[in-house]
């Protein structure tokens, strides 16, 4: 009854691949295509462990259909690098601790490289005062990040590698 | 998941005749709270249409400084739109305080509008609930019920709408557009949301299988707007308590004043209790204090969310207060 044919671009390479219309993007990603990096933490939309940028902009994959994905371009944290270069996002994560188990980690990354978007596209966020061009310091990038929760409390890495990639 | 079959209807017409042809079938724009609904029983449509492919991702100004939304149109679109930080900034702020970056991405004005409770007793398929199951009965009465309804609630169910955009849309006038079958209605955001009396699984005055198409504002008023909201933690959470308020000011006094509470009762609600307390009344904390007590005299809370009534005439008092200090009073 619910099977279809959905065309994915995922990390540059385009995937035509069926699919039960019940199957979230991040299943499709880590099930079919075994891009595992993306985590499912509550399948819910709570923890942002799943978290990749469709058509550029960050979502959560576990409340995406993969069908109503159909013939988007998506990136997962496997894409965020270039090549053999880590994404300065992934290099500060590195150098600054940004992470304890990891479990969070590729959604707090593929998060944080659209928070960087964002910020630069001009976007405020709810604690951008009206008045002032925002600075991206630890306020905004803490109310910007709130979608991505971090079981072992990486908090303090997390703001920090956030705030060194913004920098770069 | 129950299965389901998938239609990516390219027009307005099309989706609506598809949805009347099928009485299991719901529309999906976003998905976050349906394809939630979805994952744990409560929601269990046999199609789902597709409607983020209609031509209703714009947002136009009218030619009389107000807006036109389309209901495709995203939460993050609309909240960073120029022209909705610069004139309708509660609107903005609303939208920004409530879920994460990545949930406002998906989600639409739409499915906004017509997201579902967060009670905890709706989302368990286990437990008896009149809103997901009508006359089973309501067990957030004598049970959780910290974060309901203070107010226009009824014994049949205590559940608050949890949206935090509805909020600044009430407090600016806002009309629902929506194509029916047998042709456009447009709805005053006032009518949107039914009282619950005993039919809380009826929301809306939205008519059967009618597609939201859009949301207007007329101009704002020439005031400063605001909204503010109060939650369990700093960040991504449902509101505990929101207020949305516009304030004018002349020669001392109150001259022109909206307040929409959230988090407060069954929906999302206009206080014009208050805000008639208000009219020509010095813009004082006095006189602010008096008009949040007459719009609470009504309120009716349960053994767990008392603090809500001291907490929202709280909020009210700071939110004019900031206000009229903006507006020079
Ligand atoms: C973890 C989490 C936290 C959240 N926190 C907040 C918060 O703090 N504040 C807040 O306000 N919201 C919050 N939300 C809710 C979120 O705002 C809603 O889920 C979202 O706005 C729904 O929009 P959607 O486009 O995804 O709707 P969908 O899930 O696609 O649809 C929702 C409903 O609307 C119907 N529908 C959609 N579009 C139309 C249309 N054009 N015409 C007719 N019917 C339509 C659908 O059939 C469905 O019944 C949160 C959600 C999650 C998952
Ligand atoms: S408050 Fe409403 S939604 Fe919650 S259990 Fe009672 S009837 Fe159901
Ligand atoms: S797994 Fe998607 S938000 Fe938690
Ligand atoms: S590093 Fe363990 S959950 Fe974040």
């Amino acid at each position: 009854m619910g099977r279809v044919e959905v065309t994915l671009t995922v990390n540059g390479v385009r995937h035509a691949i069926d699919v039960d219309t019940r199957m979230s993007l991040l299943d499709t990603v880590r099930e079919r295509l075994a891009l595992t990096g993306s985590k499912k933490g509550c399948d819910q939309g709570q923890c942002g462990a799943c978290t990749m940028l469709v058509d550029g902009r960050r979502v959560v994959s576990c409340l995406q259909l993969a069908i109503a994905a159909d013939g988007r371009e998506v990136t997962t944290i496997e894409g965020i690098a270039d090549r053999d270069r880590l994404h300065p996002v992934q290099q500060a994560f590195v150098d600054l601790d940004g992470y304890q188990c990891g479990y969070c980690t590729p959604g707090q990354i593929c998060s944080a490289v659209a928070v960087l978007q964002e910020y630069s596209d001009g976007w405020p966020s709810a604690v951008t005062a009206a008045d002032e061009p925002a600075a991206l310091d630890e306020v905004e990038i803490r109310e910007r990040m709130s979608g991505n929760l971090c079981r072992c409390g990486a908090y303090a890495g997390i703001v920090a590698a956030v705030g060194r990639a913004a920098e770069a | 998941m129950k299965e389901f079959t998938y239609v990516r209807p390219a027009a307005v017409i099309e989706a609506v005749t598809l949805r009347a042809g099928r009485p299991g079938s719901r529309y999906l724009a976003g998905g976050t709270n349906l394809v939630d609904l979805m994952k744990i029983g409560v929601e269990q449509p046999d199609e789902l249409i597709d409607v983020t492919g209609l031509g209703m991702d714009r947002i136009e100004t009218t030619l009389d400084a107000g807006l036109r939304i389309g209901a495709a149109v995203s939460n993050s679109d609309l909240a960073v739109h120029p022209a909705v930080r610069q004139d309708f900034a509660a609107l903005s702020q609303a939208i920004l305080s409530g879920a994460s970056g990545q949930l406002r991405n998906m989600a639409t004005v739409g499915g906004n509008l017509l997201q579902r409770t967060r009670c905890a007793y709706f989302a368990d398929i286990s437990l008896p609930c009149n809103k997901r199951n009508p006359g089973s009965g309501c067990p957030a009465l004598a049970g959780e019920h910290h974060n309901h309804a203070i107010l226009g609630w009824s014994e049949h169910c205590v559940a608050t709408h949890p949206s935090d955009m509805v909020v600044a849309l009430m407090a600016y006038d806002a009309t629902v557009e929506a194509h029916t079958p047998s042709g456009p209605v447009r709805i005053p955001i006032s009518d949107f949301y039914r009282p619950v009396a005993d039919t809380p699984h009826l929301e809306t005055t939205l008519p059967e299988h009618a597609l939201i198409t859009g949301v207007t504002v007329p101009p704002a008023p020439p005031a400063s707007s605001r909204y503010r909201k109060v939650r369990e933690r700093a960040s991504f959470a449902f509101a505990t308590g929101s207020v949305a308020a516009a304030l004018t000011v002349r020669a001392g006094a109150v001259h022109a004043v909206r307040i929409a509470l959230g988090g407060a009762a069954s929906h999302p609600w206009r206080a014009s209790t208050a805000e008639a307390a208000l009219l020509g009344e010095p813009a004082t904390e006095d006189s602010f204090a008096k008009a949040a007590a007459a719009e609470l005299a009504e309120a009716r809370p349960l053994p767990h969310n008392q603090y809500k009534v001291a907490l929202l005439r709280d909020l009210i008092v700071a939110v004019l207060g900031d206000l009229a200090v903006e507006a020079g009073a």
